[in-house]
């Protein structure tokens, strides 16, 4: 029988998971796939009754894929507990669109919304935005840009903004809208300002979890206290643990680190090795079986705060690790427990900060 | 230029759909059967009542700049919307077959980057989006945007213009045999020949406003492309509906209004070398119901003085004013004082547009002098959109809607509830029951796609977009 301080320890220990949904269609791999889903919501619903805590949509420019941030918001209303995260460029898309449209997110899945800030360099992007490329360290510049206006304009209605005074006829109180007044800084590539307030009151979550690739946060990139994850890339599994402590040290300990893997996995009577066929990504790919995955995974959960599972086939991987992977690395206590109608930032450990424009003396206008 | 008949022949039957504005002095928050305005509940309520009663669309508005009063966020207004497609993304997995319209302008957007989110709502929600194309054209909402205010007010509808051009090319740049039927393309990791090679156009336009170079990277939705609604009354924009829409959200719902609007845009779809029937037309409208015509008068009585109290009387004017006037008694005449500015301002919000102030505020002084009109009884008149209302009993206003089918005076109705959630009740369970009796509301939804709901063909391919380059 455990002590309380036991069951303390090991919930200190216990990371989360989340799943890339990749593969569940509408994302340039569905369409005639023999393995894919009957539907996105199938999908989604799979990865969250298999008890991932995160499901995470990419958006680079690909062929037939859809838009990230609306698959995220089509699975809101048909889950309840794992949190909906899409990646949303912050280059070649317009700060003031990608602020509401990320605290849209966050009302249509009661709180469960997360940002992965993706500045990635894409000349055709550019091009059909008829902007300059941007490369570089310009890129985290955009990026920083972006997260700073989003974060501003989350925060330019106070939380109780909304008064519905019959007395004097107010729906809103106007003391408590705040103008942002973002102007990008001195050197900064194509200027640009952004005067607020936002159009939809403070997200359900105050701030959304924002997360984004370790590489362009830091000093002279996203500072890291703009951030609250992110995700640490290694070339193989056994570099993974010796970079996620790396990034730790650069970033110290307020940031959550997620670790990013690769899963192939023996399955349908296919050993991995032969199923490892799939394009080189970049992140380490563990080849192998669900009860070696669960040896990885268990240390590594310890060392990370969560890892992030990009399975080489959505459905052929989930099967696996749903069956096998997930129930054992609870057993071992090597789970966190999935939060019942919690937020994301319940699971991130993140309590729900007050406006930065909350203040007695403040007005609309500062 | 194609010969098409100029006869007009009326369907005979209306749609219905529901415009959730998001920000309006419409919606009565006061009252206790009032509910939230941005809750998740409240979108999922209301569409998928509107679904139950065979609704063809749910609407949302835009508006990317919260409207001001004298210089500050304007505090009497209901306020606060969600980003439309973010909504009808999520609205897409709770709802079969209504249509999901987002209004969404051709100035702040960037033509390939929109194009490219509406078709992921058409897809996603299978064939099933609208784009509401309007022109929001002022520095006031450019402030919240890296273009800032750059539209002069008579460049608007050329941009626009320009911009579903380029947006059709994009969805129209997908031959039909892009994917292989047998289902062999398109798994995952083969990206590189999905779509096949030269199956898709790249899309090239450089223009004034903008320069767009898109490989477009969706397939065509069941629909092939979303259904777009235009909103904007000006001769430029009835031109702009005529040659570009399926569908012109109109602000003329009184009959002999109608009617007139209706001769109007067929003479300018005809001038399009569209027949005349091309463009169908909705106008914006609410809807007070009752068991009887008595019930209804009281309650749109009620819904009167919710929607516009003394605050909101003095508010109103002041917009037009452009001063505080706090001191003047709501239930004494209108103030004889000047307004503050005498040429009207596009930076100001909502009530200054198109009229000069001085001019307008005389003008209003003497029509409230002749009626008798207390500010308050004025401002109720004039900005309760009376003249969009149908206020009557459930088969009044059935045998009334009944007129308009029959004589093709619009295709429907884009109903503004006044109240939130449930402003949509007494219409689905007692007025669509009604309208089905007379034989002239749908029974049942026909097809799967807004278009085919709508009875709109589908589009020609390349019918009306810009030179593509293969
Ligand atoms: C019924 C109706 C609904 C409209 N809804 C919106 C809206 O939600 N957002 C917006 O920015 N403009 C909206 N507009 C404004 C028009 O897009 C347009 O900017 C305005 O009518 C001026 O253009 P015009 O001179 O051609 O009439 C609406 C117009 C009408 C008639």
């Amino acid at each position: 029988m455990s002590t309380i301080d036991d069951r303390t320890a090991t919930a200190a220990r216990a990371g989360f998971l989340a799943i890339e949904l990749d593969g569940a269609g509408w994302d340039g791999t569905g369409f005639g796939s023999p393995d894919g889903f009957a539907s996105l919501a199938e999908a989604v619903l799979a990865a969250e009754s298999a008890g991932f805590h995160v499901a995470t949509f990419a958006d680079s420019p690909r062929a037939g894929r859809v838009n990230a941030l609306q698959r995220a918001a089509y699975a809101g209303p048909v889950t309840r507990t794992i949190a909906l995260v899409p990646e949303v460029d912050t280059v070649y898309t317009e700060p003031f669109h990608v602020s509401t449209q990320l605290a849209s997110l966050d009302y249509v899945s009661g709180g469960r919304a997360g940002w992965i800030a993706t500045a990635a360099e894409f000349p055709e992007t550019a091009a059909a935005v008829g902007r300059e490329n941007v490369s570089g360290t310009a890129l985290a510049q955009e990026a920083a840009a972006s997260i700073e206006v989003s974060r501003r304009l989350w925060d330019s209605w106070e939380d109780d903004a909304v008064i519905r005074d019959v007395a004097t006829g107010r729906y809103i109180d106007a003391d408590k809208l705040h103008y942002v007044d973002y102007k990008t800084p001195e050197g900064f590539g194509a200027p640009y300002s952004v005067k607020g307030p936002s159009i939809i009151p403070r997200p359900l979550q105050g701030q959304l979890p924002i997360l984004a690739p370790a590489s362009i946060v830091g000093t002279g990139q996203v500072p890291a206290d703009a951030v609250d994850a992110v995700l640490v890339t290694a070339p193989t599994p056994e570099l993974l643990t010796a970079e996620i402590r790396d990034v730790r040290h650069r970033l110290g300990a307020a940031v959550a680190i997620v670790g990013e893997l690769d899963v192939v996995l023996d399955a349908r009577g296919q050993a991995a090795v032969e199923r490892a066929t799939g394009p080189v990504s970049g992140r380490a790919r563990y080849v192998g079986s669900a009860a070696d995955l669960v040896d990885f995974l268990e240390p590594l959960l310890a060392e990370a705060d969560g890892v992030r599972l990009h399975p080489a086939s959505l459905a052929v991987e989930l099967d696996e690790l749903a069956r096998w992977v997930l129930p054992e690395l609870r057993r071992r206590g090597a789970l966190r427990a999935p939060v019942q109608d919690g937020t994301f930032r319940d699971l991130l450990g993140l309590p729900r900060p007050a406006s930065r424009y909350a203040h007695p003396s403040t007005t609309a206008g500062n | 230029m194609p010969q098409h008949s100029s006869a007009f022949t009326p369907s005979g039957t209306l749609q219905l759909g529901v415009f959730f504005q998001g920000v309006n002095s419409g919606t009565i928050w006061k009252a206790a059967e009032s509910g939230s305005q941005t809750d998740f509940e409240s979108f999922r309520r209301i569409a998928q009542t509107a679904e139950r009663g065979l609704f063809a669309a749910f609407f949302l508005g835009e508006g990317l700049r919260l409207r001001e009063h004298l210089g500050r966020p304007h505090a009497l207004d209901v306020v606060g919307r969600p980003d439309a497609q973010t909504m009808l993304a999520a609205l897409a997995s709770v709802t079969t077959h209504i249509g999901l319209a987002a209004t969404q302008n051709t100035t702040y957007n960037d033509p390939a980057d929109l194009a490219h989110r509406l078709s992921s709502l058409d897809l996603i929600s299978g064939g099933r989006a609208a784009w509401n194309m309007v022109t929001t054209d002022n520095a006031w909402t450019g402030e919240n945007f890296r273009r800032g205010g750059y539209l002069d007010h008579a460049d608007r509808y050329v941009h626009a213009e320009a911009f579903v051009r380029t947006a059709k090319a994009i969805w129209d740049s997908w031959a039909p045999d892009a994917i292989a039927s047998d289902g062999t393309a398109g798994t995952a990791g083969t990206a590189g020949n999905w779509p096949a090679d030269g199956a898709v156009r790249r899309v090239h336009h450089e223009g004034q406003h903008y320069t767009v170079d898109y490989t477009p990277r969706l397939p065509r939705s069941p629909q092939h492309h979303p259904v777009l609604f235009q909103a904007g009354d000006s001769p430029a924009g009835r031109d702009f509906a005529a040659r570009q829409a399926d569908v012109i959200f109109s602000a003329h719902p009184q009959f002999d209004a109608a009617v007139a609007f209706r001769a109007d845009i067929i003479e300018r779809t005809l001038r399009a070398g569209r027949p005349a029937d091309a463009v169908k037309i909705m106008p914006a409208s609410e809807f007070i119901l009752a068991p009887t015509s008595a019930e209804a008068a009281e309650k749109k009585a009620w819904v009167r003085e919710l929607q516009i109290g003394p605050q909101q009387a003095i508010a109103y004017l002041e917009q037009f004013w452009g001063r505080q006037l706090d001191g003047w008694d709501p239930d004494g005449p209108l103030p004889d004082i000047d307004p503050a500015v005498e040429e009207t301002s596009e930076t100001r919000g909502s009530g200054f547009h198109g009229a000069k102030a001085g001019e307008l505020t005389a003008q209003w002084r003497q029509e409230a002098a002749e009626k008798g009109q207390s500010i308050l009884e004025f401002v109720r008149a004039k900005a309760a959109r009376s003249d969009a209302s149908f206020v009557g009993s459930y088969s009044e206003v059935a045998d009334t809607l009944a007129d308009y089918a029959r004589v093709g005076a619009v295709d429907g109705f884009n109903i503004s509830p006044w109240l939130i959630p449930t402003g949509l009740d007494d219409i689905v369970n007692h007025l669509v029951p009604e309208l089905q009796e007379r034989g002239v509301y749908p029974t049942q939804y026909r097809g799967t796609t807004l278009r085919e709901n709508l009875g709109l063909a589908v589009p020609d391919r390349a019918a009306a977009g810009e030179p593509a380059i293969r």
